[in-house]
């Protein structure tokens, strides 16, 4: 019987850590164009809305990854 | 490339025929959440996936015959006919699962006929049992498990993060992210499921002689196997996107982006990683773990089981259909002619059968189709537990028969 454990663990652990974090990352963009685009022009909205779009870019990022992955 | 026999014909076409049936039966695993959230019209989901899927099985040539390598010895006398045999117990297994709705592993549905043919025709002791618990048994409890555990706490993260908010107002944002995860999940299926078709014919062409034994995949059964599994893609497997995307839980937006990202993460992560686990365990996997992690939201575990009951059928199933198509190819041409036939008809049927409570993309979601952006869809209470049943319109009530009474054909003729 030869059960690759190590491999199973690091695909549990790394799905676990990469599906929260891109999901948590994502929700968080859409909360911050949401908020900004309510409040106007302002500091804190602007903020947000960089702050949406880096969110955003993060996840934009993990997809180009996710091809290089398939393609590699 | 000249004499190419009858045999080694029909298997290629039988290897496409798979490949076909493998599209239809996976559709559901990359769209069935974005189908049943709105996110995309159901003819755009499955014109994308199918793209996708042909753009994926071109994308890597990396050896494609690892499905029959781990697990049977090929020292030990493999020939195109175990391979027929085989893929013959694969599409019937595939065919019967689809008419019950019920999503299954083409994979293992393949690997189960591969090693029923090859009980029957050499014996048991080309099958490697180690292999089939540490490729197949074990990854069909560890692949839910794992999606369904990290959607499940994405889904709980969401809900926090947004509590303060409307859900309408962020449901175009989580519509929009379950795109580009649903393209990935296609993108990889094109790749992986591609590739086992473009292996088996290779081996098959390899086994009769046609190509050297390292021979990688020729052109053109690369480019034929792509376009099998897009064809099948597209003509959308509706049956079974219907159990996943409503039949399962109840799922809104934010849950759907969440199983969509875990189910194209773990997909990602266990072929990186070298740990393959099944697309379709996993999706399914995902999508009840994000049910489970909403506030009020619940899993059918009655639809949950009769699909775990046709997981733990698959393997020994497809291989028996296996068996008996194999003891028929080795009496030469003519029981390869009555294989192939047999094949046919039953096909033939099971499409019969499936004519009676016909689901398609007018009626995948049950209740009427709703424009994806009108907030309306969001107003929808959540439904109660009854087996993939909606039943809110009276179109509904024929189409919705059609998930939990198919199940009936499946028990009697599996068991």
């Amino acid at each position: 019987m030869d059960i690759d454990w190590a491999a199973l663990g690091q695909v549990f652990g790394v799905s676990l850590v990469m599906t929260v974090g891109l999901v948590g990352v994502f929700t968080l963009g859409i909360v911050g164009t949401r908020t900004s685009s309510k409040a106007g022009d302002s500091g804190p909205a602007l903020l947000g809305r960089v702050g949406a779009y880096a969110s955003f870019a993060l996840c934009a990022a993990a997809v180009v990854y996710g091809i290089y992955i398939i393609a590699a | 490339m000249e004499n190419i026999t009858l045999l080694i014909g029909i298997v290629i076409v039988t290897a496409l025929v798979f490949d076909f049936t493998n599209g239809f039966h996976d559709t559901a695993n990359a769209m069935a959440t974005t189908i049943s959230t709105g996110a995309l019209k159901p003819k755009t989901a499955v014109a994308m996936s199918a793209v996708l899927n042909l753009i994926g099985a071109f994308i890597s040539v990396e050896v494609a015959a690892t499905i029959s390598k781990g697990l049977i010895n090929e020292d030990s006398g493999i020939d195109p006919a175990v391979v027929l045999a085989g893929l013959v117990g694969a599409i019937i297994w595939n065919l019967l699962t689809w008419l019950a709705g019920l999503p299954s592993s083409s994979s293992h549905a393949l690997m189960g006929g591969l090693i029923g043919a090859t009980i029957a025709s050499v014996g048991i002791g080309a099958v490697s049992m180690s292999a089939v618990v540490s490729k197949v048994l074990l990854p069909a409890l560890a692949a839910p498990l794992v999606a369904g555990i990290a959607a499940m706490l994405a889904t709980k993260l969401t809900y926090r993060i947004t509590r303060k908010t409307e859900e309408r107002d962020v449901a175009k944002g989580y519509r929009a992210g379950q795109i580009a995860s649903a393209a990935l999940v296609s993108l990889a299926h094109g790749t992986n499921d591609a590739q086992k078709t473009m292996g088996v014919i290779t081996l098959a062409l390899i086994s009769g002689g046609l190509l050297g034994a390292d021979a990688d995949p020729p052109m053109w059964v690369i480019a034929s196997a792509g376009i099998a599994i897009a064809l099948g893609t597209y003509l959308g497997g509706w049956r079974i996107i219907r159990t996943m995307g409503k039949g399962l839980t109840d799922i809104r937006p934010a849950q759907g982006f969440a199983a969509q990202t875990s189910s194209a993460v773990t997909i990602l992560a266990s072929s990186h990683l070298g740990f393959a686990l099944s697309t379709t365990q996993v999706c399914s996997g995902s999508i009840m773990g994000s049910g489970l992690g909403r506030k009020g939201g619940t899993v059918r575990w009655n639809t949950a089981g009769r699909m775990l009951a046709a997981w733990g059928l698959t393997l020994p199933a497809a291989g028996l259909v296996a068996a008996g198509a194999a003891l028929l190819t080795a009496q030469g041409d003519w029981g390869v002619i009555v294989v192939t036939v047999l094949t046919v008809v039953i096909s033939a049927a099971i499409w019969l059968a499936s004519r009676k409570e016909p689901v398609d993309h007018t009626n995948v979601n049950d209740v009427e189709p709703v424009a994806p952006d009108t907030p309306a869809q969001l107003g929808v209470p959540p439904q109660p537990a009854v087996v993939a049943g909606v039943g809110t319109g009276t179109a509904d009530a024929e189409a919705e028969s059609s998930g939990p009474s198919a199940a009936a054909p499946l028990s009697s003729s599996a068991s």
